[in-house]
């Protein structure tokens, strides 16, 4: 110990010894006190040296506790070393433990003492007690004392066997404070390793995996037999185990599978769809490559993490999501955004991680995210880098279609009182004017008001936002810039100054009036500007003395001439170098021609974008993502194989229970020989796919199949069973595989009425541990009784026998929807998780509606006296009615159906225009392209047209927004919709409640306007209800669902007074 | 995974410190300081920070910093919900977690850091292994210790870490057999100035205290549960019973914890049952601005609203206030600039408002912003989503128990801004 920990401890023992006499023991701490600073620090580690060293208990225990106070404190026990040390053999169980934590904090200081501990820990390595023997083996393990690393190499070995998992447990732990003392050692560890990778026991298999990425996450081939067993166990590891778990489980996924996510060619994921339209398919079946079928291992994981995401634990749904977004195919990520909206009810350090990796993948995929836009917005409590994430996610998240909704929103942030917040707001408002074109002049608009405000950094931010707008088409702006140049006077800040003077100067020529002026009051205060300032003036008089020489020559010599002599060599170098380009002479020889060409070179516009957009190179849910830096330890993500391993790397020889079994069996299913509950689950699952092994979603089963060889079982199965020569051809690959087990599977079947009894009696004795269902057996034990499932067994047998023979002879249309039925029907008990994946793309959230106003009097809010003025404003609408209004029945749209609702906002397209919300759906079996609106309209309405729509697939649907001029009518709109293909006429029929739009007035205001009213414009109907419902709810409930109308709040209780206006008020 | 953890407090000092692996040095720590000087708020401290050779992930309860020493890559989120299960590990031992409470209970809060992490991987976090492990310090247990020598320490391993369900201790004995459930829904709204909803809903929770003898089975069964659009369970509630029949079955820890945590399905209106009238203004040029707030009842199904508490952060230019409460009482930090004002109940018959005059700075220009208003309430019998326990059954144990289900709902983050 040097000298200033000495010091260090002197001042310690000071305040120790102050302590000491608020604690317990009388006798010394009197004196310590007393002596003050030099005596005390020695004399209480006597103090302490001689409790521990007394032949009570209850002393050494109190002496114990009160170095562990030390300890947690910081300060430095380090010489009791000797008389901590004898302890370690004590009876009492507290002591030891104390003595335990002292061992593992000071041993490495104190080698050669810390070894006479050792031959205590080896004996107590064979103590019958569990608890014991595991404790021994961590505090061992803990030393971090070379000399004993072949003890402890002796000791992990041994309690890799021990019989208790929470040993076993201890050991992987082990096994990586060993690595991390001495790495050499890796060879035999990872021995130890691949031992304990095939632990049974829930209880290991997080800190095995743990230790596996620890010590050789490279080694990827130890995982391939427990894979499986992985996969099902997850369910029923500890928490922490599955994030580790799942984790590694997505990097292995990553390296064995091949990727889902095929752009080419018909999306066709688990064959599932194959069969909506296996008529087409059968045609193109022959030309296509092999379509993407997904491993069924693939699967398997997919499946069995997804319950995972209703964990209490943020950061398991966390990794579950990862894993999805990572893994599944494209339209399957959804299913994490709910459990993802949910963790931001958490604590404010959650959100902060959440939010972040949800605006990474609100980038990729917008539609997400998009139905819960309103948990994104900012409430004036959050902290700030909770708001700026919440802002970068609702940029996002801005489309044509809710922008005005979010602009609206970000009128608020503008005026918040948190500056730098306001500022990042602006910021976010110039993205979503640069992406969606729609806006961008409103939006303009409504930045240039806010250079009026008070807040010079959100004036700074506008001029900086503005500037870059201006770049994307600066020729019909010119009175923007005009603006700009008149308000430079009260403008302070650099950067903004900087930014004004770039933009005059690039575009001098569409302000040739202004320009010159500017100049020369650029020219009168130049000396006492900003350095970034005096360079765009140098800028901006360069540009000015090529484009109008004759009225700026001499006040460019004069600035030049300023900056020559300035004191930052920036500005001196720069002024030397603009003063050879523009001014000729004879040195400046060949680059004055082109000062022109070089100064005035059209620049393009700069491109704002997401500060995520480069997050995703990295794993989500990572140190790294969050950083946005390569963390120490980072294990990147592989990209997918082109082509998947061999598959059957990961089948497990059969072991015992299997042998019960049929012997057949061994070759379908690996996975289910592991467990008894396993094998529940398995037999059971295998139920539902006998189900309907018809309906190729038995895909997902026929790994080992095809994995013998693919074209070869597809020649067999075609040659033995000749009922399935006219399947599908697309559909070959996963029915090969199935046909051939079907005759397995019922073969099984048989044994497994047999092998049932057996199974309920050991699941009844399941229920008493009530775990047993739970962990994923699906049997639903609790509730089903033995008769029912048995029954239920039956039955699906005998379905199963019926579609093998028949059904899959036509194998047409109808039959999927059957199957459906089918499977819901007998699957009831059985996992719904499977029914999930059955119908991926089929949950499309219906889209909250959130449709414009008109952008401009939205953007007028920003200015800032809208908190005073009286004056009639738009508000948001009271309630927004779903109900959807048919447009196109799917008959007569040969597929194409459409429906229409009114969102209740104003329209982006225009005032007069009432904005309407179409959605579109196809129910046909082939894609439709092009679908569009011919333009005119039969009866004289304007509409504002949706972009067209590409390309429509099957059981896909689209929600566009379209703007329609009712003129204040109810006359329906007419008009016609078009496909490549079709042509349809559809009306938009208004009634006369969407027509309007609600406002905010007051009292008074309310009564002074309807006085304006007269004959036409009254529209009443008379309500008649029940007295005791006479309470003000139901009514305005029954009006604003009617009528787009907003409530006047009002004095009187039986007055209810909806305002709105038309479009034209 | 986590090497170190240090407690800092308010001011700034480290209390408590405690390594996992090697002794990382509590200089570490300094730049964890550099960005909380930096940061304006204490919320503002961003939770994680790079140093040169480690990661320090930290978490703000009850005013302590949690700071955990990271050295390689790890889920942040992992390291950040243990250490909130830690910090609600302490609030169960020592009822209160403040640096006082950790500091008497040293000796306690080492044993059980030791036994929650192994090496920096969480080893046993589940609070009835804890307690079986370490039993918490009561005052009867202290004295009793004292006289017979005892421990505080249990020498047998808790018989949860291997079975099947280690949430439950084994051995529970109980006379009175009791188990109560209270469903807690808190409503998250923002309200604009025209007093309309821009975003509201509804998030609840299922909070249970379970006393009973052995091992008993429950099931819990809702009136209504296709309310319930999102849910995250404890991991003793069986899934896939729910996943099928929408009935939470389960073998219930000992004592206390939450059940369930559920969000209402969007598509259902929310029911606002307050509303406020609000005229705050502030004049160019003058140095006073007017406030004026009223509260009332609106949708409340009949039931009383109470412990209404009012809390508003005033723009800084406000120098002071003089407002007269019809109710209640109103304070007025003029250094934070915030405002609160504990209503309590409100009697629909004579709504409670809070009236009078600010003064502000002059000279400064008159604030951009409205304040913003935040409202706390609390509504006894009532969960606002009308989610109702249809019932709920006990299997595996043959006695009665006795049974209670509690409503309630609250305010969450109710926000009006004017």
């Amino acid at each position: 110990m040097s000298a200033n920990s000495l010091a260090y401890s002197e001042q310690s023992g000071a305040e120790a010894a102050v302590e000491l006499g608020q604690e317990t023991t009388p006798t010394s701490s009197a004196g310590g006190a007393a002596f003050g600073l030099f005596s005390t620090d020695f004399k209480k580690n006597e103090d302490l040296k001689e409790m521990l060293e007394s032949t009570k208990e209850s002393l050494k225990l109190e002496a114990m506790k009160r170095v562990v106070g030390l300890i947690a404190r910081g300060k430095n026990a380090s010489e009791l070393f000797p008389a901590v040390v004898k302890n370690v053999a004590s009876k009492n169980i507290e002591l030891k433990k104390l003595v335990y934590v002292y061992l593992v904090r000071y041993a490495e200081e104190q080698q050669d003492l810390a070894l006479l501990s050792i031959s205590t820990f080896q004996r107590a390595l064979k103590d019958p007690n569990q608890l014991i023997r595991a404790s021994a083996l961590r505090v061992l393990s803990s030393i971090r004392v070379p000399i004993i690393v072949p003890i402890m190499m002796l000791a992990i070995k041994e309690a890799a066997t021990d019989l208790s998992p929470y040993v076993r447990k201890t050991a992987a732990h082990a096994i990586q404070k060993l690595y991390s003392l001495d790495p050499d050692q890796k060879e035999h560890l990872v021995e130890v390793i691949e031992k304990l990778l095939k632990d049974k026991s829930t209880l290991v298999a997080g800190s095995v995996v743990m230790a596996f990425e620890e010590v050789c996450p490279e080694r990827i081939d130890l995982i391939h037999k427990n894979y499986r067993k992985l996969c099902n166990l997850l369910m029923d590891v500890e928490e922490w185990g599955q994030v580790v778990i799942i984790n590694m489980l997505t990097r292995y996924a990553r390296t064995q599978f091949v990727s889902p996510w095929r752009q080419d060619g018909v999306f066709e994921e688990n064959s599932e769809k194959a069969f909506y339209d296996s008529d087409e398919e059968k045609k193109e079946g022959a030309a296509q490559t092999k379509p993407y079928v997904m491993d069924p291992d693939h699967r398997l994981l997919l499946r069995n993490t997804k319950p995972l995401l209703q964990s209490r634990n943020t950061a398991v749904v966390m990794s579950v999501a990862q894993l999805y977004w990572h893994l599944a195919p494209k339209h399957e990520v959804s299913v994490v955004t709910k459990s993802l909206v949910r963790l931001l009810r958490s604590h404010r350090e959650v959100q902060y991680v959440v939010l972040q990796n949800i605006a990474t993948m609100s980038i990729q995929r917008k539609g997400m995210f998009e139905p819960f836009m309103k948990s994104f917005y900012v409430r004036s409590t959050d902290a700030t880098h909770i708001k700026t994430l919440k802002l970068e996610i609702l940029t996002n998240l801005a489309n044509e279609a809710n922008i005005s909704t979010i602009l609206r929103e970000f009128q608020t942030y503008v005026k918040s009182q948190d500056k730098a917040f306001a500022a990042a707001t602006i910021q976010a408002i110039g993205r979503c004017a640069t992406n969606i074109s729609e806006i961008t002049d409103a939006c303009l608009n409504g930045l240039v008001l806010l250079l009026s405000n008070r807040d010079e950094t959100v004036v700074a931010e506008s001029v900086v936002v503005i500037k870059k707008l201006l770049q994307t088409q600066p020729s019909q702006h010119s009175d923007i810039i005009k603006h700009m140049a008149k308000l430079f006077d009260n403008i302070t800040v650099p950067m903004a100054r900087a930014s004004i003077l770039w933009l005059i100067g690039e575009y001098c020529e569409h302000v040739p009036r202004i320009a010159p002026d500017v100049l020369r009051k650029m020219a009168k205060t130049f000396t006492s500007e900003e350095d970034i300032v005096k360079l765009q003036t140098v800028n901006l008089a360069a540009k000015l003395y090529l484009t109008n020489s004759k009225q700026t020559k001499l006040l460019t010599q004069y600035i030049l001439n300023l900056g020559k002599y300035d004191q930052n060599y920036d500005i001196r170098d720069r002024t030397r170098f603009i003063r050879q380009l523009i001014v000729p002479n004879e040195k400046s020889g060949a680059l004055s021609k082109y000062a022109r060409r070089i100064l005035l070179a059209p620049k393009p516009a700069p491109v704002l974008q997401s500060a995520f957009k480069d997050r995703d190179r990295f794993q989500l849910g990572t140190l790294s993502h969050t950083l946005n830096s390569k963390a120490t330890g980072y294990l990147e993500l592989s990209d997918w194989p082109d082509v998947a391993p061999d598959q059957s790397v990961r089948n497990v020889e059969v072991v015992e229970a299997a042998k019960e079994w049929a012997p057949g069996v061994s070759k379908t299913k690996p996975a289910k020989s592991d467990d008894d509950k396993f094998y529940s689950d398995s037999g059971e699952e295998e139920e539902a796919e006998g189900s309907d092994s018809g309906s190729s979603s038995g895909g997902s089963e026929d790994s080992s199949d095809s994995s013998s060889g693919e074209s070869e079982s597809e020649e067999k199965s075609e040659s033995s069973e000749d009922s399935v020569k006219s399947s599908s051809q697309s559909e070959k690959s996963s029915d090969s595989g199935t046909d051939k087990k079907k005759k397995k599977t019922l073969k099984n079947k048989k044994l497994q009425q047999g092998k049932k009894a057996g199974k309920d009696g050991r699941s009844d004795e399941g229920q008493k541990n009530g775990r047993l269902e739970k962990s994923g057996s699906g049997s639903g034990s609790a509730s089903a009784s033995s008769e029912e499932s048995s029954s239920a067994e039956s039955s699906s047998e005998s379905g199963s026998d019926s579609d093998s023979g028949t059904d899959q002879k036509r194998n047409t249309k109808p039959k999927p929807i059957k199957k459906v039925e089918e499977t819901q029907k007998k699957e009831r008990e059985a996992s719904l998780l499977d029914l999930d994946d059955f119908s991926p793309a089929a949950v499309t959230m219906p889209k909250s509606s959130i449709l414009s106003p008109s952008l401009l009097s939205d953007l007028e809010g920003l200015s800032l006296s809208s908190s005073t003025t009286p004056a009639i404003q738009v508000s948001s609408p009271v309630f927004v009615p779903v109900r959807p209004h048919e447009l196109l029945h799917r008959m007569t749209g040969k597929g194409l159906a459409a429906q229409y609702h009114f969102p209740r906002q104003p329209c982006i397209y225009g005032d007069h225009m009432v904005s309407v919300q179409l959605t579109f759906n196809n129910h046909g079996d082939h894609a439709l392209e092009d679908i569009h609106i011919s333009e005119k309209t039969s009866t004289g309405q304007s509409i504002h047209c949706f972009r067209p729509i590409e390309r429509l697939e099957p059981e896909a649907s689209v929600t566009v927004s379209v703007g329609v001029d009712f003129n204040d009518s109810t006359q329906a709109a007419s008009f016609q919709l078009c496909s490549k293909t079709e042509r349809f006429s559809v009306s938009i029929q208004p009634a006369v409640g969407e027509l309007l739009l609600p406002v905010t007035m007051t009292e008074q205001d309310f009564s002074r306007e309807q006085g304006k009213l007269v004959g036409m414009n009254e529209s009443s109907a008379t309500i008649t209800m029940a007295p005791e419902t006479v309470s003000s709810q139901p009514v305005s409930k029954k009006v604003v669902s009617v009528a787009n109308v907003g409530v006047v709040p009002s004095g009187q209780d039986n007055v209810h007074s909806p305002a709105s206006k038309t479009s034209d008020f | 995974m986590i090497h170190s953890l240090f407690l800092v407090n308010a001011t700034g000092d480290i209390f408590l410190e405690k390594h996992w692996k090697s002794v990382v040095s509590r200089s570490v720590c300094d730049y964890f300081f550099e960005a909380q000087e930096r940061a304006t708020e204490p919320e503002n401290i961003p939770p994680v920070i790079p140093t040169p050779h480690h990661y320090l992930i930290s978490v703000l309860r009850h005013r302590i910093y949690f700071v955990a020493v990271i050295q390689s890559e790890v889920p942040p989120l992992f390291v950040i919900e243990f250490l909130h299960r830690v910090v609600d590990t302490f609030q169960d031992y020592f009822g209160v977690c403040t640096e006082a409470a950790i500091k008497d209970n040293v000796v306690v809060v080492y044993e059980l850091l030791e036994e929650m992490l192994d090496n920096g991987f969480p080893l046993a976090t589940e609070s009835n292994i804890l307690k079986e492990l370490i039993k918490p310090p009561t005052i009867l247990r202290t004295v009793v210790n004292t006289i017979t020598g005892s421990t505080n320490v249990g020498e047998q391993l808790p018989t949860g870490q291997l079975s099947v369900v280690p949430w439950r201790r084994t051995g529970v004995k109980y006379t009175n057999n009791e188990a109560y459930f209270d469903v807690v829904e808190e409503i998250d709204a923002i309200i604009d100035k025209s007093g309309s909803t821009i975003t509201a809903e509804i998030q609840g929770v299922i909070d249970a205290c379970v006393k009973l003898t052995g091992m008993p089975d429950l099931t819990l069964s809702f009136m209504n549960p296709r309310l319930l659009d999102d849910v995250s369970f404890h991991p003793c509630v069986r899934f896939k019973r729910w996943e099928a029949e929408r009935i939470l079955s389960f073998i219930p820890p000992d004592g206390n914890f939450r059940l369930l945590s559920y969000h209402v399905s969007s598509q259902n209106l929310v029911a606002i049952p307050v509303y406020v009238k609000h005229n705050i203004t502030f004049r160019e040029g003058s140095s006073q601005g007017r406030f004026d707030l009223t509260l009332g009842p609106k949708q409340t199904m009949g039931k009383a609203v109470e412990s209404v508490l009012v809390s508003s952060q005033l723009p800084r230019g406000v120098l002071n206030t003089s407002l007269n409460p019809s109710q209640g009482t109103y304070t007025f930090d003029p250094v934070t600039k915030l405002l609160s004002w504990d209503v309590g109940k409100i009697n629909p018959q004579k709504l409670p408002s809070l009236k009078g005059t600010m003064s502000l700075q002059a000279g400064a220009s008159k604030p951009d912003e409205n304040p913003t208003i935040n409202i706390q309430f609390k509504i006894q019998q009532l969960a606002i989503s009308g989610l109702k326990v249809n019932r709920l059954d006990m299997y595996g144990e043959k006695y009665k128990p006795f049974k209670g289900i509690k409503y309630m709902t609250k305010a969450g983050k109710f926000q009006v801004r004017t």
